[in-house]
């Protein structure tokens, strides 16, 4: 019955989707400007649930609760300060210049904003194949989680491949006919219904176990858990706390799901109120998810070896048809990241690399064929990632793992090209390639050690990249083709 | 002034990233209503940070980015945020821009 059950409420969800995406399909000009970016017309509530659906993935229900059930609730404030206040700083600082020199100048990806700059096409080609270079993993986890998931929601009865595959499938179908408009619409219903769904699941628990006090109380009590209450452990400690925050909200930043989102808005108004809703939005999520996690070690619940704690919690507490409510909610969770991910490493891909390739031969590509080289793109990089998936290579799980830390090696060079006119190509080349140079070898080579004094291989490699960008500007000429005035005049008098 | 400003709101920037997380009450495992005592500061921090945002959004907004505010002229900064507001697209100019 509840396989049923929880089977049907997935399907139903995933119908939900497809008929919103075929709405979204009919409003989409064949144009790669509308098919990446609605052609930035994102109102504020769109925006502001398409950013929050496309950051959150599976971690906010089941990795983030099972730590909080393991090493107390300090996640919370990891999440707050990393989502809710560093993020939205660089949505300003970084994301609404970028807004401004999108509309300007028309970019689409990042790497063509920085590539026009300083006049290389070897820049926008390095700014595209580091990204894909975390992206296409990162995607393929997100493929691994949900074949696992449907697996073990289904008792076996559906395979992970076959799992892993019904969702790819989906998903090919669903971005390459919706485009960022429907991935858009899919997201704000998808946002509204999590933040809704966590809420009611946490009130239902509290009210079964008779509120939050004897939920603490009981964790006071047990030998076990008391340090739960107290900020800070082994686990948590302030160097760790603030290296984690650090390096994920700069790479959140800098992923290109994300960053994409930072051109897509529809106006300086639509921006403003994003940015002042979304420190409340964060909390409003992480603290019933994550404080659920952290109760359910003060209660008489067990989570076998690598289960989930929340799914586990909810059985117990709530109906079934609730659990597999939010459950459902989590795997569109998976989803709306990975569709989102798809998109952006299909823009990357074919403006970045592809487009500028075939300019150099000679091929210029109109707007009908590149939106169609860009939805075959979909099609191959998802295929791809299932392939892979299906393989389970211990290298893309490690740099899947690491994508954050990863894209926050960008982030510095990008920050320091935007806001100083001193920046030479040579020198943000060099900030590049060096820090993630230096976080890969942190990765892979054990010589490089992963953690210095307390503070992670990421952070770390963030700063090298800020040292390099600067010294090598200091001490090398602009490129006679580079454009530095174009990130400081006229910006904003359109 | 326009200067002082933006070192302001850099501050007040860094103030809401340094205390999100409530280092002084390091070790603290005091318990108010239900919920430790360092939880209801990030709810409230968080709370405040999203009225220091709209505040900045609506007074400052645009410092340290648009170049047009630096001289601290309100009409120019109304004529310019209209133009940006209802952006005519298509006196936009060709990808790439003009060269300095």
């Amino acid at each position: 019955m509840s396989v049923a059950l929880q089977l049907g409420i997935i399907v139903g969800y995933l119908l939900l989707a497809l008929a919103i995406g075929l709405v979204a399909y009919r409003l989409t000009d064949r144009t790669a400007e509308d098919f990446y970016l609605a052609s930035r017309t994102l109102g504020t509530v769109v925006l502001l649930f398409t950013t929050f659906a496309t950051l959150l993935s599976a971690f906010t229900f089941f990795a983030g609760p099972n730590i909080a059930y393991a090493q107390g609730p300090e996640w919370v404030l990891v999440m707050g300060l990393m989502d809710g206040i560093i993020f939205a700083i660089l949505w300003y600082v970084i994301g609404y210049k970028q807004w401004l020199l999108g509309r300007r100048y028309g970019y689409v990806t990042l790497g063509e904003m920085l590539g026009d700059r300083f006049g290389s096409r070897g820049l926008r080609a390095l700014v595209a194949g580091v990204s894909l270079l975390w992206l296409f993993p990162y995607i393929m986890l997100q493929q691994v989680g949900a074949g696992t998931a449907l697996e073990a929601l289904t008792e076996g009865a559906i395979s992970y491949a076959a799992g892993a595959g019904l969702i790819t499938a989906f998903m090919i179908l669903y971005v390459v006919a919706a485009g960022m408009r429907g991935i858009a619409w899919t997201d704000t219903l998808q946002g509204a219904f999590m933040l809704v769904t966590t809420w009611v699941a946490l009130l239902w628990v509290l009210a079964e176990i008779g509120g939050a006090g004897a939920a603490t109380e009981a964790l006071a009590a047990s030998e076990e858990t008391a340090r739960f209450l107290s900020l800070g452990s082994d686990y948590y400690t302030a160097q760790w706390m603030l290296s984690t925050a650090i390096t994920i909200g700069f790479g959140v930043a800098m992923f290109p799901q994300v960053n994409q989102r930072f051109f897509a808005a529809g106006s300086k108004t639509v921006l403003k109120r994003s940015f002042a809703l979304w420190p409340i939005l964060c909390v409003l999520l992480f603290l019933p998810s994550f404080m659920l996690g952290a109760w359910a070690a003060g209660l008489d619940v067990t989570v076998p070896e690598g289960g989930n704690v929340l799914p586990i919690v909810l059985a117990e507490y709530t109906p079934i048809w609730f659990a597999a409510l939010v459950i459902a909610g989590a795997m569109a969770a998976m989803m709306s990241s990975s569709d989102s991910m798809l998109l952006s490493g299909s823009s990357y891909f074919t403006r970045d690399l592809c487009r500028p390739t075939l300019a150099r031969f000679g091929w210029a590509l109109s707007e009908r064929t590149e939106d169609l080289i860009a939805r075959s793109v979909v099609v191959i990089f998802a295929t791809a990632a299932f392939v892979a998936s299906l393989l389970n290579p211990a290298t893309l799980f490690e740099l899947g793992d690491a994508a954050f830390s990863g894209f926050a090696q960008l982030a510095f060079p990008v920050l320091v090209a935007l806001y100083w006119r001193r920046t030479t190509r040579t020198g943000i080349t060099a900030g590049i390639l060096i820090s993630q140079a230096f976080y890969l070898a942190s990765l892979f080579f054990a010589f490089v050690p992963g953690s210095y004094a307390g503070w992670t291989a990421g952070i770390v490699g963030m700063g090298l990249g800020l040292v390099v960008t600067v010294a090598v500007s200091l001490v090398t000429t602009p490129a006679a083709d580079e454009r530095r005035a174009i990130y400081f005049e006229r910006l904003g008098a359109d | 002034m326009r200067r002082l400003q933006l070192l302001g709101w850099g501050a007040v920037g860094i103030v809401l990233c340094a205390l999100a997380v409530p280092w002084f009450l390091w070790g603290d495992s005091t318990v108010v209503a239900g919920l430790p005592l360092w939880l209801w500061w990030h709810v409230g921090w968080m709370g405040l940070a999203s009225a220091v945002f709209w505040a900045f959004a609506q007074r400052a907004w645009g410092i340290g980015i648009e170049p047009g505010r630096e001289g601290d002229s309100s009409e120019a900064n109304g004529s310019e945020a209209s133009s940006l507001e209802h952006g005519d697209r298509s006196s936009r100019p060709a990808t790439g821009g003009d060269r300095p």
